[in-house]
């Protein structure tokens, strides 16, 4: 197969020279440090003899004396009185709520010996139903965050000094506020209980006022509301009543409003169900790819000054008016949108995610001219998880500066890092006595006078009303760890209530709403408070005053020759959590890069900014895409601020648009990396660079803007993890349209079908036994054989099960310069595929783990049987046993299996080896994964392992066997039929299935041989190695040729055997 | 004919209604015993005072039933003004109130009582008799004969050498100087290879015992004797290590499960004499002191000393460091209540005899070869299609039904059903 259908790099589209020599290099020897010893001998190399025999002796004395030493007496220490619900060695679950700003999702933690180290989505949440993010998954590492501050603190000179007890800090705050005008300035608070407390501390101070302020604004939306529902709210989206969904630009799967809720809500209407399925149609605009245009079936890019005009466009095609703009796949796309939603009136939905106000007035009407409103829209129960108005932000930072401001106390945001004009803000709050409850010395924590550090959402009670009528419990799983206070126990004592603490208030609030101790006892136990009978969906009244004065204004905006898009990324989101090394660490789903915010850019802008032309000419597409080193470019504002970053180049962005992340550039400007590295985190240094300022306010809302791309002569590098294993151009994914899916199920796998007959003896059908000259190869599975089931069709991308699966399995954080050298050790990674036209490519995500094969590649070249295959389907990894010949990685053909180059977790006998290191091979982030206070999140089920051993996927063997175990106590072999792994359990879409596949009423088996039977595949099943985990092809609800290279291949194919027949002839 | 049937009708049922009666009788004492050590023994004793009194002599002290009343709710019986309720109460105040145990039946109740009422104390020293001859070690002696048998080799090598000289000379036949032992190649190549083999088997043996610990038995802080609590007063193992059966590890009991016994227990009284491993006699009461003092009990007064630093704890309570007798590396996973409540195996399979230790050893090497040996050799609790019997969960195991069935196979190890894999321990 010449012509490639899917591809994940230029060079691997293109089969350049040096593609080819790099993915044979799957170890990239030439970054190790062995690199020295090269072709010329050993006698010649840089390391000679001598050296390496003293390197020989010294490790054989070494290991020698180590294994030698004493054994170290160790303590067992029990309690002086033992809780009596628990039991040391078993978990328990809690159920709780995870917040950051607005963000909520309903989930439980699992504790283990007191320590929360797992969170898992919380069932019976309507709203989440079970799923999670990323950023949820990631949080539990954020409680053991050594940033975190230990103690109340006030400024003390240009440092600050430990308040020794609360009672003085109470003192000294309530004379430095007595008789000011205070703000209290918090991101969006949902909690209905705290706003009792802030209401009322409120009254008890006159003059004060309560202001709601989002890094990230939804502004415009709720401003969009009021103007056209009278309601300045956000209602709820109802994705799963949605057929034809049409979105501007709104991240809905991945960071938008409530991106949790909305996937589990997409899922429903993607999935394949039956004979001749219906799956929702997604259209999608955008000027850059997100990780929801990469899931859509149709998609259309533009530039961000147009997407008023496409709303408006829409709203006229709806009305028979045709679209009428320069770029004629924009007018298909627009037709094509308005027919979709006419013809599914009632059953579809518009989203957009732009800031501008009267963008969103025109998406109001069109979603009423398709009678949305009532239907996906619910206005009966209003969405809270943005509040945020820029215009108040706005009036605050005036006020702070003009001096009418006394004290501002903040909690939860982070303005002087994450405000366009951030300067400006500092300088009010200096003018102002500054109040911080924030957890970490953040920017703007670092600017106030007094701190006072509140509770991690693990340490706290709380409540969250993520919608109106549904509440979310939040229970303390762990003690706090520090000397920190609830910040509403502040206000109350600050407002001189009788209530001593939150806690008390907080049961008081809920012991009189829920009349009974069973009711509130069942509430912490469910976690969840939700209307006993569901909500009836409403509409509310639509006025349309202000559609033609908004459809006036956007005819009148006008765009620049390179526009700029800031966007939230999944894992790092707006910036708070950035000094969790998790999330760090998670590779972007589409540019697959890690640690770093970047421009991105189109391949023909590329061509003109830096004079690389990756498509057309291979030596520069080599040059730029093997090495790690990007050329940067400065990006300057219509304000006139600007940021230096470098270029990645990637297919689907708009050729006149840039995208950079923001949540990146932790750290107080020209602060040193020691001081960035002690306020913020070892993470955050060096990740990045803040894109936040590049944003503009135009009296009512923030906005981005038009921008200057200059190329500098400077080059920096970026982590990309792809493509750092090679598929040797062998088919992994089928993909087809609904249309011809419904007209052929089969035709989707005949080719792989048809190659796996070719390769089976003697006529026989059957491919496991028959396709191998080895019989009996098939290990007897008596009892238990686990196996995976992949949906490619509603996998989105979302990089949950990443997180989960590092949290779940103790998987080391490499740092940034050994993800630059492939050494990542992912245990499951997202492979992104492009296929399909250049400009605007279809993107294809396959989550790729160990496969688990029956006829492993890798279990037969080891030569000390450290991988070896189990009774119940398993390829077991032991590490004690493992020598590192990596000859098992080498013969995966799935590369997979993860070596430890360096020591990532300190757990070598020798202490302080990592420290030589730092700088050279090694990030600081890695040390911080190894701190005591980190450690703590380890999953004590799980070796940790050391260097020299190769690691992969383990299908979550701790659970496995766990579950097994809870089964034989119950004698009850049901309960492990579908068991769930980490990365299943994460899933938000259940795209992940994992069952016991010799039980005939287990998910997988059902999925493999009934439901799906068309389309399940295994990846390289040809090789005949067996695998244990299953994918099922992706189904695109679309009129275009799917995976079009294919047909055209075909035809070739259909030719050239014409031509054969006429030559016999 | 049928008059002769009609007796021997009458005897035979009788005789069977009398083996009945006595087959249920062996029932009562069997279940008694049992289950006064599965719910009383912690605290009672049939013939001595213990946490609570001796319960010998019970029919005596109240009418009947009123037992019942008591074993269901002791609570509510000193409650209702019973007059001796509130005198025992007033008695043994120090325990606390006895738990009630509303769910045993009258039966069990009764099987209990007759257990106590037979119970005769063991007689001192009977035991001594059964105990297990030490396995005779031949070794030693085989070692001194191999060693006499080679230098009896090496004397005659030497006689015949110098009667070869000797009869040579008077033959006047003249040969070379004989080689000296010491500088004789063959000699010195045979020790050689004899060190050679000597030296890598101990060489060997003692890297696979690196980080072996088999006998460790280090000082614990307290002198806490397994011998007087699980051998002579017959507390169960899982009183006070309960997490054995839900668990992966054992759990060492919390100091408030020490106290539920030792409130009312402050000296030492029991038959066993109370010796350290060389030798030194202990003071058991002291001992129990030093249990007052990390609980924080007032011994005087019998409470808790008061919370005065609001830590949740009598004040000056502080947890017991013991120490770990028992270690596994890191990367082995063991789970107690996979062995406990599914293996269904004794604490003494892997701990020894451990109602015999006065003070606790490590009495397997807990290496892995002995690990998978018993794997190799234990049956698993397999399910019986035929009778229901056994663990239900191995009912999916079909192939290994089927062979049972055919008598492929006659039973099921812990091997066949992967017990032996890498990852069922590594992971």
């Amino acid at each position: 197969m010449s012509n490639k259908k899917y591809w994940q790099s230029f060079g691997e589209l293109n089969q350049t020279e040096n593609f080819q020599q790099s993915a044979e290099k799957e170890f990239k020897e030439e970054l190790l440090p062995l690199a020295d010893m090269d072709d010329k001998g050993i006698l010649d190399a840089k390391a000679p003899r001598r050296d390496f025999l003293k390197y020989l002796g010294f490790s054989t004395a070494a290991a020698t004396i180590a294994a030698s030493c004493e054994m170290p007496v160790r303590k067992a220490v029990p309690y002086v009185q033992k809780p009596d619900t628990l039991i040391p060695g078993v978990a328990d679950y809690y159920a709780s709520t995870y917040v950051n700003g607005g963000d909520t999702i309903a989930v439980v933690v699992k504790q283990r010996d007191g320590r929360p180290i797992k969170i898992e989505g919380n069932e019976l949440s309507s709203i989440t139903q079970g799923a999670t993010n990323a950023q949820a998954q990631a949080s539990v590492l954020d409680l053991y965050d050594n940033t975190r501050l230990r103690y109340p603190m006030q400024k003390d000179g240009k440092d600050f000094k430990e308040v020794t007890s609360f009672d003085n800090f109470d003192k000294m705050v309530g004379a430095a506020i007595a008789g000011k005008a205070i703000v209290l300035l918090t991101s969006t608070v949902n909690s209905p209980s705290t706003l009792q407390i802030i209401s009322e501390f409120l009254a008890k101070y006159p003059s004060s006022s309560h202001v709601e302020y989002d890094a990230v604004s939804y502004s415009g939306m709720l401003l969009a509301n009021e103007a056209t529902y009278g309601k300045k709210a956000i209602p709820s989206y109802h994705f799963d009543n949605a057929k034809v969904i049409v979105s501007l630009g709104a991240d809905f799967l991945g960071t938008w409003l409530s991106p949790t809720e909305f996937t589990k809500q997409y899922a429903v209407n993607r999935k394949i169900k039956g004979e001749k399925p219906e799956i929702s149609q997604h259209i999608h605009f955008e000027s850059m790819m997100s990780l929801t245009g990469s899931n859509a079936d149709d998609r259309f890019t533009h530039k961000p000054s147009e997407t008023g005009a496409i709303a408006v466009a829409i709203l006229n095609a709806l009305n028979g008016t045709a679209p009428s703009f320069a770029d004629k796949k924009l007018n298909e796309g627009v037709k094509l949108a308005a027919d979709k939603l006419k013809a599914a009136a009632g059953n579809a939905l518009v989203v957009s995610g732009s800031n501008d106000v009267n963008v969103q007035i025109i998406v109001n009407a069109i979603n009423e001219a398709i009678g949305a409103n009532g239907k996906t829209i619910n206005w009966a129960i209003t969405s809270n998880y943005r509040k945020g108005i820029d215009a108040d932000m706005a009036k605050l930072v005036e006020d702070m500066n003009s001096g009418a401001i006394g004290a501002v106390l903040i909690h939860g945001v982070n303005p002087a890092y994450s405000y366009s004009d951030s300067k400006k803000f500092i300088a009010g709050l200096n003018k102002a006595v500054g109040i911080s409850f924030n957890g970490t010395m953040d920017e703007t924590t670092e600017q106030c006078k007094y701190v006072i550090p509140s509770h991690h959402w693990l340490e706290s009670w709380g409540d969250a009303e993520p919608k109106t009528g549904y509440i979310s419990i939040l229970q303390p799983i762990i003690n706090p760890l520090f000397k920190t206070r609830a910040f509403q126990t502040s206000l109350l004592k600050w407002s001189g209530s009788v209530t001593p603490d939150y806690e008390t208030y907080f049961k008081t609030y809920w012991a009189a709403k829920l009349v009974s101790s069973d009711n509130y006892n069942k509430a912490l136990q469910d976690g969840v408070i939700e209307p006993t009978t569901p909500v009836v969906a409403a509409g509310a009244t639509f006025s349309n005053v202000k559609v033609a004065e908004a459809t006036a204004k956007i005819a009148a905006v006008k765009g620049g020759p390179i526009e700029v898009v800031l966007y939230e990324k999944i894992s790092v989101g707006n910036g708070s959590q950035a000094n969790n090394p998790w999330l760090q660490e998670l590779p972007d789903p589409i540019t697959k890069v890690t640690w770093d915010n970047y421009v991105v850019m189109s391949p023909a802008m590329a061509k003109v900014v830096l004079d690389i032309d990756v498509q057309g000419n291979q030596k520069q597409a080599d040059a730029y895409e093997v090495t790690p080193e990007k050329p940067v470019v400065k990006v300057t504002a219509a304000n006139g601020k600007f940021v230096e970053l470098p270029v990645l180049i990637i297919p689907g962005i708009h050729k006149d648009v840039i995208a950079i992340a923001v949540g990146y550039g932790r750290g107080t400007e020209g602060a040193t990396k020691e001081k960035v590295a002690e306020y913020i985190g070892r993470s955050a240094v060096g990740a990045g660079k803040n894109a936040y300022p590049l944003v503009s306010f135009d009296g009512t809302n923030l906005y981005t803007s038009v921008v200057k791309v200059e190329k500098t002569a400077a080059t920096y590098p970026l982590a990309q993890t792809q493509v750092h294993g090679s598929n040797e151009n062998r088919p992994v994914i089928y993909e087809t349209s609904l249309a011809s899916f419904i007209a052929n199920p089969e035709a989707v796998l005949e080719e792989i079908t048809a190659e796996k007959l070719a390769i089976t003896a003697g006529g026989s059908t059957d491919f496991v036994n028959d396709a191998t000259m080895y019989p009996d190869l098939m290990q007897e599975k008596p009892g238990i054989k686990w196996g995976m089931s992949i949906d490619l069709s509603t996998c989105t991308g979302c990089s949950a099960c990443v997180v989960a699966c590092s949290a779940e399995n103790n998987v080391s954080v490499v740092g940034k310069l050994q993800v630059q050298r492939a050494h990542e050790m992912h245990w499951l990674r997202i492979d992104r595929y492009f296929t399909g036209d250049m400009e605007n490519p279809d993107v294809v995500f396959q989550p790729m783990l160990c496969q688990h094969c029956d006829n492993a590649p890798c279990e037969n070249v080891c030569p000390v049987a450290a991988t070896n295959h189990s009774s119940e389907g398993l390829n077991q990894m032991t590490y004690n046993r493992c020598i590192c010949t990596r000859y098992c990685a080498n013969n995966c053909p799935y590369k997979v299996r993860r070596f430890n180059w360096l020591d990532y977790t300190g757990a070598d006998s020798f202490a302080d080896n990592q420290q030589p290191l730092i700088g050279v091979d090694m990030d600081e982030s890695v040390l911080q994964m190894n701190e005591d206070l980190t450690r703590m999140v380890l999953n004590p089920d799980v070796t940790v392992r050391s260097r020299g051993v190769i690691e992969k996927c383990s299908f979550c063997v701790q659970r496995l066997q766990e579950s097994k175990l809870n089964a034989k106590k119950a004698g009850d072999a049901s309960l492990i039929r579908n068991v769930k792994v980490a990365c299943a359990q994460a899933c938000p879409t259940n795209a992940i299935s994992f069952s016991n596949v010799n039980d005939k009423e287990s998910d997988v088996y059902k999925i493999r041989h009934v439901e799906q039977k068309h389309r399940n595949f295994y990846v390289m099943e040809q090789l005949h190695v067996l695998p244990n985990v299953s994918y099922l092809a992706k189904i695109k609800n679309t009129e275009r040729k799917v995976a079009a290279v294919t047909e055209e291949h075909h035809e070739e194919k259909k030719e050239t055997g014409k031509k054969e027949e006429k030559a016999h002839a | 004919m049928s008059r002769y049937r009609k007796i021997f009708n009458k005897v035979f049922a009788l005789l069977f209604l009398f083996a009945l009666l006595s087959f249920n009788t062996d029932v009562f004492a069997a279940d008694g015993e049992a289950l006064f050590k599965a719910n009383c023994s912690s605290c009672h004793k049939p013939d001595k005072d213990f946490t609570g009194p001796a319960l010998q002599g019970w029919k005596s002290r109240q009418p009947d039933g009123w037992l019942y009343k008591w074993i269901a709710g002791p609570q509510k019986v000193i409650d209702s003004g019973d007059p001796y309720a509130k005198e025992l109460f007033g008695k043994w105040k120090g325990s606390g109130v006895m738990s009630g145990f509303p769910q045993l039946p009258k039966e069990d109740v009764d099987a209990i009582m007759k257990y106590v009422d037979d119970y005769k104390p063991p007689v001192p020293g009977g035991g001594g008799a059964t105990g297990q001859q030490p396995a005779e070690d031949n070794s030693l002696l085989f070692g001194i004969l191999t060693l006499v048998l080679a230098l009896i080799a090496f004397i005659l090598l030497q006689v015949n050498s110098n009667l070869r000289k000797l009869s040579d000379e008077k033959e006047g036949i003249r040969r070379s100087e004989p080689v000296p032992v010491y500088k004789n190649k063959a000699y010195l190549m045979a020790g050689i290879l004899v060190l050679f083999a000597v030296g890598g088997y101990y060489t060997i043996n003692g890297a696979i015992g690196l980080g072996r610990m088999k006998n460790y038995q280090p000082e614990q802080p307290i002198y806490y004797s397994h011998q007087v609590h699980a051998g002579t007063n017959q507390i169960s193992c899982l009183y006070c290590h309960g997490g054995a059966q839900d668990s992966k590890h054992a759990n060492i009991p919390s100091v408030n499960v020490c106290m539920n016994c030792h409130k009312g227990i402050a000296k030492y009284e029991g038959p066993d004499k109370l010796v350290k491993e060389d030798g030194t006699a202990i003071d058991g009461t002291a001992e129990i002191k030093k249990l007052y003092a990390y609980a924080g009990w007032n011994e005087t007064t019998k409470t808790y000393n008061p919370d005065k630093n609001g830590d949740g704890l009598p004040d000056g309570a502080t947890p017991i460091e013991w120490v770990k007798v028992h270690n596994l590396p890191d990367h082995v996973y063991f789970n107690h209540s996979q062995h406990v409540k599914v293996g269904k195996q004794q604490c003494q399979t892997c701990h020894g005899n451990i109602q015999e230790m006065p003070e606790v050893y490590q009495f397997s090497d807990l290496s892995m070869g002995w690990c998978i040996n018993c794997h190799r050799e234990s049956k698993v609790d397999f399910y019986n299609k035929a009778d229901s019997t056994g663990n239900k969960f191995y009912s999916i195991y079909e192939k290994f039904h089927k062979d049972l069935k055919s008598g492929k196979m006659d039973s099921v190890t812990v091997e066949k059903i992967g017990g032996t894999e890498c990852q069922k321990c590594h992971y």
